[in-house]
């Protein structure tokens, strides 16, 4: 006779249900950002006479902002992998880490954003800073749920350790780290290195 | 700025005929409370239901919300073509321009996202995991969850009916016309809460029933032993994984166009509506295939058991959704050829529109060669299954001929279009639900539906239908367009509307008919009493278990050999061996569904009418709430295997 954690529908396989699941979900991001960068793309020339991407972007600052994220998606790898070993203050630690690098790098964009509005390319001005705001402003959206995020799922392991529910839903919260860091490099590509050329 | 935003007393100044519609409707609210207050329901409503994670349930409350939304969204096209039926010459109907377009934007949403999409979602909810043999969806609560947003959602529509306006744009509120500039009132704004809200509960069933079908079919059940709506249901959903995001990126930009002042679907300052047009049918082809494939795999299910054959085809069957779910994203230009993308964008999807028009005609096909030399038995869902067939291959036919960019130019936006979308959709999903509905509502109820006042019913919505839409092809070749409320008069028309009206008011009494349907079977459900749990000698696992089912649905996983699982079970008498029973493991109800529902539909109201304050304490809400989940403990127990048994012998017994 089969035992019931063989049966597909058994409480034994939520792991592998809600990982999965959770590739679909980030799946169906993928698409609402695709959709974002398609009315990005079309618009980005549409500055209605107002400054363009080239004359408001400044490369290097966005770059030392991508290397601090991949940098992120780099320790929340290896949070990832304390994680799983179960060794509860090294998940804490890079964790944490992940965490004050995505909130320097949010602080950075803030900053950024207030640069544009300063020099009148506020997100009501044009076709071309509405999209952009739209995009970047989706991705520090997910950035500020991501962070909260992680701030929530690390109380229950401080507490009690790493269980099987916090191992599961560690390993969504890295997916979806990891997730944003690619957008981000179609971001950094399409919108800044392509507005500089 | 005020404590309540835009909401002022001028939002609850109507018309007489708006002010009868929210009065019956609180009126009808008020009626219900009462009655659960006098008959002490509503713990029972609170644990049977609200709080119900079983997908049994879940899919009853959804047909229950598309039948009330069925409803207005009726009265809708009832008033729709009283007024096209007089409104010519000197005589300006009995509705203002102002509400008539609204009326039509009205009943394009509710048909299409809280009727049509309800009813699907809802069957789908009852029969998919019975029929893969599973106890219940890959996450329960995410299922509650999903069916709360849309609730919520179809909330809108009602409200606005009695505080404020809706949306006057067309269903689907192209801008510049549905941007701030020339849509400054509320209208816009309750139709983008309602469709973000109630989409973003789609997106999360699409992701929560690819992972049921994929991850717990029951031993045995390899993928091409699938049933057919199991297929039907697993194209449907990578459809609404691909497609509802776009919708929600869309709509999305044009709320921030609407509320932060965007330019990006303007018509000034670079903005590009066009680009809004083709997301939103990105996303909207794709959207009827959700919406008709489904329904394409209740006809699978339903011709086979009553022609007592195998369905014909079955691999082709499987192939001819697996083409049409890719093609659908290749079609999505042809519902507006007329913008000027030029003659060979146009060609390419013109002739994608053709093409897709194949794998529907092999699945019509295959149906038909299934009851070729069957012991047809024409019951209530078999009638539906051929009216249903006339009905969508007329729909189908109009819909190639438009495909034709040149004839398009002719017909595009006139009522031929209007008639050719509703042969497909009401000939398509709406027949095929009717024909889901009479075949598994003995499976839910335990008892079956009175069978000839369902034949009356069928017979009154078939020639109904046709009376009803038939003119609308004449009218659309004569030069009719859409969504108008006033014609002049001379040119021919109004006889032809007049034969339209008459032909709404035979499928009224259609579904009149259903209604004395349902109350007489729930009268007499002794007589019409199912106790096998097999009333139409079925073929797939839904049938092999209790009528109606007990919550977890299976005592055994069952284990399959083969398609048709419980035809081939019945032929090997392989389901009589005995086992013992186990303890099994199910989800305990929540609240959390419920009560990201109405956070949610306040957090939409008070973004429509600008309580920005109301909002944020709304969108903490839903942040509360999911945080709060996260630390609940017991969210699971066990059924003991004793009190299984029990109700094994207790079903068995009766």
């Amino acid at each position: 006779m089969i035992k019931d954690e063989h049966y597909p529908d058994s409480h034994h396989d939520v792991y592998s249900k809600t990982v999965f699941g959770f590739w679909l979900y980030l799946l169906t991001d993928f698409m609402l950002f695709a959709t974002i960068f398609a009315a990005y793309a079309v618009l980005s020339k549409n500055t209605f006479g107002g400054p363009t991407p080239k004359e408001l972007f400044d490369l290097e600052y966005t770059t030392i902002q991508s290397v601090i994220f991949l940098l992120s998606t780099f320790t929340v790898g290896l949070a990832g992998v304390y994680t799983h070993r179960k060794q509860k203050w090294g998940a804490i630690s890079f964790f944490l880490i992940t965490f004050v690098l995505g909130l320097v790098f949010l602080m950075m964009e803030i900053k950024e954003f207030s640069h544009l509005i300063a020099v009148g390319s506020g997100w009501d001005k044009n076709a071309f800073a509405s999209s952009f705001f739209t995009l970047v402003g989706m991705f520090l959206l997910h950035l500020v749920f991501a962070l909260l995020w992680i701030l929530v799922l690390l109380v229950p392991v401080f507490k009690s350790g790493i269980s099987k529910i916090s191992l599961r839903r560690l390993t969504c919260l890295k997916m979806f780290w990891q997730f944003m860091s690619i957008i981000w490099v179609f971001i950094y590509t399409f919108v800044y290195l392509l507005g500089i050329v | 700025m005020s404590l309540l935003g835009r909401l002022g007393e001028h939002a609850f100044k109507h018309d007489m005929i708006e002010y009868g519609a929210g009065l019956s409707m609180v009126l009808g609210g008020i009626v219900v409370v009462a009655l659960l207050t006098y008959y002490k329901k509503w713990g029972w409503l609170w644990k049977e239901y609200l709080t119900s994670v079983d997908h049994k349930k879940i899919g009853i409350m959804y047909i229950v919300v598309s039948a009330i939304m069925l409803l207005k969204g009726f009265i809708d096209a009832l008033m729709m073509r009283a007024q096209q039926a007089f409104a010519t010459g000197e005589s300006m109907g009995y509705l203002g321009a102002e509400h008539f377009q609204q009326i039509f934007t009205a009943h394009g949403v509710t048909m299409i996202f809280f009727v049509g999409m309800g009813l699907v979602f809802g069957v789908i909810n009852l029969v998919l995991p019975l029929q893969i043999g599973a106890r219940d969806v890959a996450f329960p609560l995410l299922n509650s969850i999903s069916f709360w947003l849309f609730t919520a959602g179809g909330l809108y529509i009602l409200v606005s009916l009695m505080i404020g306006v809706f949306a006057g744009t067309g269903w689907t509120a192209y801008p510049p016309l549905a941007g701030l500039k020339y849509s400054p009132g509320v209208g816009v704004d309750y139709w983008l809460w309602s469709i973000q809200i109630s989409g973003v509960g789609s997106l999360l069933s699409g992701v929560n029933f690819l992972v049921t079908i994929l991850k717990m079919r029951c031993p045995g059940m390899t993928m091409m032993r699938m049933p057919v709506f199991v297929w039907a249901t697993f194209a449907m959903m990578i459809l609404v994984i691909f497609a509802f995001p776009i919708l929600t990126g869309t709509i999305g930009m044009l709320s921030t166009d609407r509320l932060l002042d965007t330019k990006i679907f303007t018509a000034d300052y670079g903005g590009n509506p066009m680009m809004y047009i083709n997301l939103i049918w990105a996303w909207g082809h794709p959207e009827v295939y959700i919406l008709i494939l489904p329904a394409f795999g209740i006809f699978s299910e339903v011709v086979p058991v009553f022609s007592h054959k195998k369905l014909f085809g079955y691999t082709s069957m499987v192939w001819a959704i697996a083409v049409i779910t890719f093609l659908s994203f290749l079609v999505w230009l042809h519902h507006f050829f007329t913008m000027g993308a030029g003659a060979n964008v146009n060609a390419f999807f013109g002739i994608m529109t053709m093409i897709i028009a194949v794998p529907t005609g092999v699945k019509v096909f295959n149906w038909l060669f299934t009851m070729y030399r069957g012991k047809v038995q024409f019951t209530n869902s078999m009638l539906w299954f051929m009216g249903f067939v006339f009905t969508f291959v007329t729909g189908g036919m109009t819909g190639v001929l438009m495909s034709i960019p040149g004839v398009d130019f002719q017909v595009h936006n006139s009522l031929f279009l209007i008639a050719h979308f509703h042969s497909v959709i009401i000939g398509g999903v709406v027949f095929g639900f009717f024909a889901g509905y009479s075949y598994w509502f003995p499976k839910y109820t335990g008892f079956k539906l009175d069978e000839k006042l369902g034949k009356y019913a069928f017979w009154f919505w078939f020639i109904g239908f046709f009376v009803a839409f038939f003119p609308l092809y004449l009218l659309g070749f004569m030069g009719a367009t859409r969504r108008m409320n006033h014609y002049p008069d001379g040119n021919g028309w109004q006889s032809l509307f007049i034969v339209a009206a008459i032909g709404a008011l035979l499928i009224l009494i259609g579904v009149l008919f259903q209604a004395t349907q349902l109350y007489k079977s729930i009268k007499h459900r002794k007589e019409l009493k199912d106790t096998t749990g097999d009333p139409w000698n079925g073929r797939t696992l839904e049938w092999s278990t209790a009528s109606p089912p007990p919550f977890y649905n299976f005592a055994h996983i069952p284990t399959v050999h083969a398609k048709d699982a419980f035809w081939e079970m019945k032929k090997s008498k392989a389901q009589v061996e005995t086992k013992e029973y186990e303890d099994i493991h199910m989800p305990k109800n929540s609240s959390v569904g419920v009560s990201l529902g109405i956070i949610s539909s306040i957090l939409g109201f008070a973004l429509v009418w600008h309580m920005f304050w109301l909002a944020a304490i709304c969108a903490v809400g839903v942040l509360i709430t999911l945080i709060g989940r996260l630390f609940v403990k017991e969210t699971d127990y066990y059924v003991k295997a004793s009190e299984v048994k029990e109700i094994e012998m207790r079903s068995r017994s009766v």
